[in-house]
């Protein structure tokens, strides 16, 4: 009781101090001299949000990537760290696979997402069939990846099947197959899971992209003779583009960083770590944190150009409207 | 360092600890020897000084009931010399004690499930008092002593400890069959020929399943063997990396432990082929044990609290454990297993009698007699534990003859012991070649 009396002091005590800083701040702005006014707010108003950017972000980034040019005992040893990542035969297994990750899931996903939501597009029970697809998107990724480990669970020929999957191999007279041990297709299997729960957002941003396309435009084409495909590539496509690039950008950002399917299926073993749980593997588990930094990097640098391109991408919208 | 693992027989431990406080409530003897409240006989204690107002902090890995069995075991000393305990345990000891005893927040005395940890903890250490060095000396043996020990510096006495390597079998079910408790490894692959051919059922169930643990127990096997085939020295070399991880030796024993594991026909009972090894959870493995689909499980003693609910766990009862038996009979028996250690942030008098009081047989005794705990104190009796097993692993522990090793993943760094050693057992049961695998291992060892 002590405890938390206390601690809650400590947050009404703190959240005081914050905004006593917030109003001398307002306060001294309001007060600046009337030449170059406007620069000193500017500068005051930015000020804070600088200094929490620069504690948050700039200097752990700065840390980690000194981090990474460091060993086990703290110890500066240059490249060591990269030069691990792209010569051990498992960390470039690390690296093969979220290649694998990035290129399958985001194609997939968003293909899938985009002929469903074409299909159902005014079909009859539209809401109903995309709430459908939808759902997964309300689970966890960690409720996935144990949800999918029981579809894929593997008990021996002779024994009664839990999993679903072996269940309908058994079904057919196939033996049971160990789905998650098999490397490299337990890679795929693992990327189906991450595709169930992505397809949803692709098809319910794509369907609304659809919906937003003129009927005007749809009907010219319809006159003119276009045929379901034509209007489909020459039509659709071309004017929800901003639409599915945005899709396709995000969902590749997500598969990048996937972490919680492969941790809760697989913990990275049988060959299908990818980049985000290798660098919890090595920095928290094998106390090797200088890896662990040296991954977050490289997985830092192969974000940083979608996120550049989607950026740029939605100003350049924003310009034409 | 190894916390998941450490962490696996935290929950195990807890329930053997339920388990056996309702054994006791339910009239056998033992339930009056716990040590704690009413009067107690200070006269015990008087060695320890007597204190005003003085508090001492410990902070350990152990929580829930194991928790209160511990603080238990402490009420008396606490009557008798004034000195007030403030037990704290936590889940996240084995990061939080780094960052506590960084930021000058360090407990008195850390209890640490890992000579590893002890030894990264070494340099914030007071070493220990003669009192409890005298003590250990006396009551444990050189071998234990020397995991408290850090570059020829003593830090820690030992407190409870645990017992890996037996292998569970049902002891009506050999009768019946005619088979022998092995007493040499090479009798135990015979007897597992044997079942093998009988085709009745499956000689061993195994699971290494442990979530990002996966393979652990695995590690259990080859640490058996190594040390089983090619004694202490070769096993302290292959621990601290004087010799390398693939050494020949290694090789060997590892081969032997797959001459077992790695055949179809001598795993899984009730589950499958050799790979479902990886995916049958280390909790569930011994079940088929009891319902006849194998013979035998190779597991620590918390297997005990794995068994299902209402299971006698007896020499004569529904489930029953031998030793790992040893490569030649006439070396005598080695064993791993785990422990404790008690290391001292603070060197105050009554930091320092409490350190000696942990240290002492009076204090195993009070713990061991509650049931859920046995330890390696030459001063413990046998007689106060609350299980069988309990007393014959206690009694293994004692006997002058035992070797003993510290379970050798975590003594290995954690890069090896908690990560590319584990991984290695799981591609080895997929499929690997033990080179391969042995290989892996050695490159991922830390240079430095």
């Amino acid at each position: 009781m002590e405890d938390i009396a206390e601690k809650g002091l400590q947050v009404v005590v703190g959240l005081a101090v914050f905004a006593a800083i917030i109003g001398l701040i307002m306060l001294l702005v309001d007060r600046a001299p009337k030449s170059g006014r406007e620069k000193i707010q500017i500068a005051g108003f930015l000020a804070p949000a600088l200094v929490l950017l620069a504690v948050g972000l700039v200097f752990p980034a700065l840390q980690t990537s000194y981090l990474s040019l460091t060993d086990r005992n703290g110890d500066f040893v240059g490249l060591d760290n990269f030069v691990w990542m792209f010569t051990q035969p498992e960390a470039l297994v690390t690296l093969r696979n979220t290649v694998i990750w990035v290129v399958l899931v985001p194609l997939l996903a968003s293909s899938i997402g985009l002929a469903y939501a074409v299909f159902i597009d005014r079909a009859r029970g539209e809401k109903a069939l995309k709430a459908l697809v939808f759902m997964p998107m309300a689970i966890s990724f960690v409720g996935a990846g144990v949800i999918w480990r029981f579809v894929y669970a593997y008990k021996g020929p002779e024994q009664d099947q839990i999993g679903l999957l072996n269940q309908i191999l058994v079904w057919f007279g196939q033996e049971p197959k160990q789905f998650l041990l098999d490397a490299p297709e337990n890679t795929l299997f693992l990327i189906a899971v991450m595709i169930w729960i992505q397809t949803g957002f692709a098809m319910v941003v794509l369907s609304a992209a659809i919906k937003g396309i003129p009927t005007e435009i749809v009907e010219a084409a319809r006159l003119d003779g276009a045929s379901a495909w034509q209007q489909f590539t020459n039509v659709t496509i071309p004017t929800i583009r901003g639409s599915l690039i945005v899709v396709v950008t995000t969902i590749t950002i997500g598969t990048l960083k996937v972490f919680d399917i492969v941790r809760t299926m697989t913990a990275g073993q049988y060959e299908t770590s990818v980049v985000a749980n290798e660098m919890y593997t090595q920095a928290f588990r094998a106390g090797e944190p200088g890896r662990g930094a040296a991954l977050a990097l490289v997985l830092f640098l192969m974000v940083l150009p979608v996120v550049v391109y989607n950026a740029r991408l939605l100003r350049k919208q924003k310009e034409i409207r | 360092m190894a916390t998941t693992r450490s962490r696996k027989f935290l929950l195990p431990a807890a329930a053997l600890s339920v388990s056996l406080l309702a054994l006791a409530g339910c009239g056998s003897e033992g339930s009056d020897s716990a040590g704690g409240s009413g009067d107690a006989d200070c006269a015990a204690y008087e060695s320890y000084g007597t204190f005003e107002d003085a508090e001492v902090s410990v902070y350990s890995t152990i929580v829930d009931v194991e928790a209160e069995l511990l603080e238990n075991s402490w009420t008396d000393f606490s009557e008798c010399t004034g000195i007030e305990v403030a037990y704290e345990g936590s889940k996240e000891f084995e990061t939080q004690i780094g960052v506590r005893a960084q930021g000058g927040t360090a407990p008195d005395l850390a209890i640490f499930p890992q000579p590893g940890l002890l030894a990264d903890q070494a340099p914030n250490l007071k070493p220990a008092p003669q009192a409890v060095s005298d003590l250990v000396d006396k009551n444990w043996s050189a071998d234990w002593k020397k995991y408290g020990t850090v570059d020829g510096t003593f830090y820690a006495a030992p407190m409870l400890a645990n017992v890996k390597g037996y292998v569970w079998y049902v002891p009506a079910t050999f009768e019946e069959k005619g088979w022998e408790v092995p007493t040499t490894w090479d009798e135990m692959t015979a007897l597992t020929e044997k079942i093998a051919d009988e085709d009745e059922m499956k000689p061993w169930c195994a699971g290494f399943e442990s979530g990002e643990a996966t393979g652990w127990p695995g590690t259990d096997w080859v640490e058996d063997a190594v040390l089983r085939e090619h004694g202490p020295e070769v096993y302290d070399q292959w621990v601290t990396h004087e010799i390398p991880f693939n050494d020949p030796k290694i090789v060997d024993s590892f081969d032997r432990v797959g001459e077992i594991l790695k055949e179809d026909k001598n795993v899984n009972g009730g589950f499958g082929d050799v790979r479902s090894i990886l995916s049958t959870p280390f909790a569930e493995a011994g079940q088929p044990v009891l319902d006849g689909q194998c013979a035998m499980h190779h597991q620590a003693s918390f297997q005990a609290a794995n068994w299902p609910e209402g299971t006698n766990v007896a020499e004569d009862g529904d489930v029953w454990a031998f030793m790992t038996p040893p490569i030649d009979a006439s070396q005598g028996t080695a064993i791993t297993g785990g422990g404790e250690l008690i290391g001292a942030y603070d060197d105050r008098p009554e930091v320092q009698a409490l350190q000696a009081y942990l240290a002492s047989a009076e204090f195993a005794n009070a713990r061991v007699s509650q049931g859920g705990a046995i330890s390696a104190n030459k001063g413990l009796d046998p007689e106060v534990a609350t299980s069988d097993l309990d007393r014959q692993s206690i009694e293994l522990l004692q006997d002058p003859e035992t070797v003993f090793r510290f379970d050798g993943s975590d003594l290995m760094p954690g890069a090896v012991g908690a990560n590319s050693f584990w991984s290695g057992i799981v591609n080895w049961l997929n499929g690997s070649s033990t080179e391969e695998v042995t290989q892996t291992v050695e490159d991922s060892w830390p240079a430095s």
